[in-house]
């Protein structure tokens, strides 16, 4: 069976656009409103949907994700939650990759072999850890490949020519680079230095290089977009969800706000 | 008591662990996002160019002698020795240290290390702020540029430290996310790495992290162990029976114990911070309550919840106070290399104040635990036991916070 990220990006070469992947986290600010939301981003624009999979301890993200973190837990979130919530999108939309990104430890007191196979039931396609490198990942190469889910991999500022060579050579789906030294949603990324960056990755790999972390604005994905094959935008959309928590009809009201931000980023794909 | 701990009889070679990917046993590792990865690495190739350096070592030993004041006294307890029947205990004066704990040997070996990479800029996390002030006190001495993570809640408990810091010209950064604790000091302390890895050198004040700073930080801190074993043998001519030392992450113990791991014979317990009793809420016993799992880099036993969000750990002790544990401990553990005991807040206070007492030391609340332990089981010892115990810590910093719990007004 084909996954779904592979057919997404033969599906966007032919029609000549690039990826807008939208980073949202499950269970923020409540079960419901986040269902709403996702289900909602596929025809605000969103190619590819990154549902993070909140952790107490989310070491390599900004203020605006450690918050939506904290709301999600606190609203009662967990693994067999998002699996459900990725169950009743795909009811409705079943060619939509859906990535699940998140750290390592709550996936491993889930279970390995119930995680993947969840996973899998449920139409995840693709995973990031981010705290698990490809020095760690044995540990679940084995599920990857059985359960045709992609372990996606990042690449950063600090990831040297041998490192992007074996890093590229075991992944699948695309590559993630990190375009800034840096955590999520915080320090703005240098169009010039990540534009030499991809290049760097794209003589190595045949792979889509996806460019993330900084990136809130059209401008931004229209300059990221002309050397790469495409954007991850995450705090700035959570960054929504955070300035309408008191609104009435709050989910209404939220996903047309991410709607209309979406359509502008998008038509910049 | 000596007959209640099972003695060692596998065959493990503890000089060899870690391996080479860093781990003890299926414990330890290296899980961290990619862009620290490259530096990691550097870090574990350095140190090992270091660690075979003569250079290294000459300043190394130079600045424990003289500016630490190394070698800390192996002191013979003799009036707490009768409290417990008679068995012998010995106390490794590492409160006697420059800064006031053992701390300060980590920080000079990884500031040292640091120099040698040509990093300007240093990074660190404090709970209690005893590493806190120790890094500060050893990037004045170099002219290094010091931050200091601590949580709000620490902040609070610990001002004489905050100040302390201050002097020395480090900056605090009041950590606010999660807990406000040392966790999520740490948390923020591995943002600022992630944020500035060309400049920048993260000191970790434990035996935790990602590899190689388990090893690095118990290398660095084994001069304990190295002194006490020179230092018994000469006093007393034999190996001890016993060692004790308190857990948090657990630098102070492996610095005691691993010198002594290979030799079979000599018992040893680590004693964890029970806080307000091990079958409630609130204590720091991640290897007793634990579960094995992945935070800050390692694999290793911590205080969680079933869908393995990380708990909130609780001690009288802000140095205890941290829901993992080195990875080393975590393996020591499941092998039965080590005992693994607790003491609650109430019992380590009572040692602390029989320690003040009966000796004219004044400990820190954090081994007033591994002293409580020796109480609690006093009637199992006889007067043949030879015990060392770390004392690895002065209680000055405590003060505060004890005469509160006290209910008296300083």
């Amino acid at each position: 069976m084909q996954n779904r990220i592979e057919k997404k990006f033969f599906d966007l070469e032919t029609k000549k656009e690039k990826a807008l992947i939208c980073f949202v986290t499950s269970g923020d600010p409540d079960l419901k409103t986040s269902q709403k939301i996702i289900n909602a981003l596929p025809k605000s624009g969103a190619d590819i949907i990154e549902i993070g999979m909140p952790f107490s301890d989310p070491m390599a993200d900004g203020p605006t994700i450690q918050r939506s973190s904290l709301r999600a837990i606190q609203s009662g979130i967990n693994l067999k939650k998002t699996f459900n919530i990725v169950k009743e999108f795909r009811k409705k939309d079943t060619s939509t990759p859906i990535i699940l990104m998140g750290y390592f430890n709550p996936i491993f007191q889930f279970g390995l072999t119930k995680f993947f196979s969840e996973g899998s039931k449920n139409g995840v396609d693709g995973l990031i850890i981010v705290d698990l490198p490809p020095e760690e990942d044995k540990l679940i190469n084995n599920y990857t490949k059985k359960f045709n889910i992609h372990n996606i991999r990042l690449l950063t500022p600090t990831t040297n020519k041998k490192r992007i060579g074996t890093i590229s050579k075991s992944s699948k789906g695309f590559l993630y680079y990190v375009s800034i030294m840096g955590i999520t949603g915080t320090k703005r990324p240098s169009i010039n230095s990540v534009k030499m960056s991809v290049g760097k990755i794209k003589k190595i790999t045949n792979l889509p290089v996806i460019v993330g972390f900084g990136i809130n604005n059209p401008r931004q994905v229209a300059q990221m977009n002309s050397f790469s094959d495409g954007c991850v935008v995450g705090s700035a959309i959570v960054k929504i969800i955070e300035e309408n928590l008191d609104t009435k009809n709050k989910a209404t009201k939220i996903t047309k706000k991410i709607n209309d931000f979406l359509k502008k980023l998008k038509k910049k794909c | 008591m000596l007959k209640k701990i099972s003695s060692f009889n596998k065959k493990v070679n503890f000089e060899k662990f870690p391996d080479k990917f860093g781990r003890f046993g299926k414990f330890g590792g290296r899980f961290v996002a990619e862009t620290l990865m490259p530096l990691l690495l550097e870090v574990e190739k350095e140190y090992k160019i270091a660690k075979k350096s003569k250079e290294f070592k000459k300043n190394l030993d130079y600045y424990f002698k003289n500016y630490v004041g190394r070698p800390s006294p192996l002191y013979f307890a003799s009036r707490i020795s009768e409290r417990l029947n008679n068995a012998k205990i010995y106390f490794k004066r590492d409160e006697l240290n420059h800064t006031g704990a053992h701390k300060i040997n980590n920080c000079i070996g990884q500031i040292l290390l640091a120099k040698r990479m040509g990093k300007k800029r240093i990074v660190a996390e404090t709970g209690a702020g005893q590493h806190g002030l120790a890094t500060a006190t050893v990037c004045a001495l170099f002219n290094l540029k010091c931050i200091v993570y601590m949580g709000e809640t620490d902040i609070k408990r610990q001002a004489p430290n905050v100040f302390k810091m201050k002097l020395l010209g480090a900056e605090i950064r009041s950590v606010k996310s999660g807990t406000a604790t040392l966790k999520d000091a740490m948390n923020e302390a591995l943002r600022d790495w992630v944020s500035n890895v060309s400049d920048t050198f993260y000191v970790i004040g434990t035996v935790a992290g990602p590899h190689p700073y388990p090893m690095m930080v118990r290398d660095f801190q084994s001069i304990i162990g190295i002194e006490a074993k020179k230092q018994i043998l000469k006093s007393e001519k034999r190996m001890p029976d016993l060692l004790i030392a308190c857990i948090g992450g657990g630098s102070n113990a492996l610095g005691l114990f691993y010198p002594f791991l290979n030799c079979e014979k000599v018992k040893i317990v680590g004693v964890e911070a029970g806080g307000k009793g091990i079958n409630t809420d609130k204590h720091a016993a991640s290897l007793s309550k634990g579960k094995p799992g992945y935070l800050h880099g390692n694999h290793t036993y911590l205080l969680q919840d079933k869908d393995g969000q990380i708990l909130d750990a609780h001690s009288i002790s802000a140095g205890l106070d941290y829901p993992g544990i080195g990875p080393e401990h975590s393996w020591l553990k499941e092998i039965g290399r080590v005992k693994y005991v607790n003491a609650t807040d109430k019992e380590a206070l009572n040692a602390f104040k029989l320690c003040c007492k009966l000796e004219g030391i004044i400990p820190a609340l954090e081994p007033s635990h591994a002293l409580a332990y020796l109480l609690k089981n006093a009637k199992n010892f006889n007067k043949n036991d030879l015990i060392i115990m770390n004392m690895c810590g002065r209680g000055d910093k405590d003060i505060y916070s004890i005469s509160n719990y006290l209910g008296v007004n300083l």
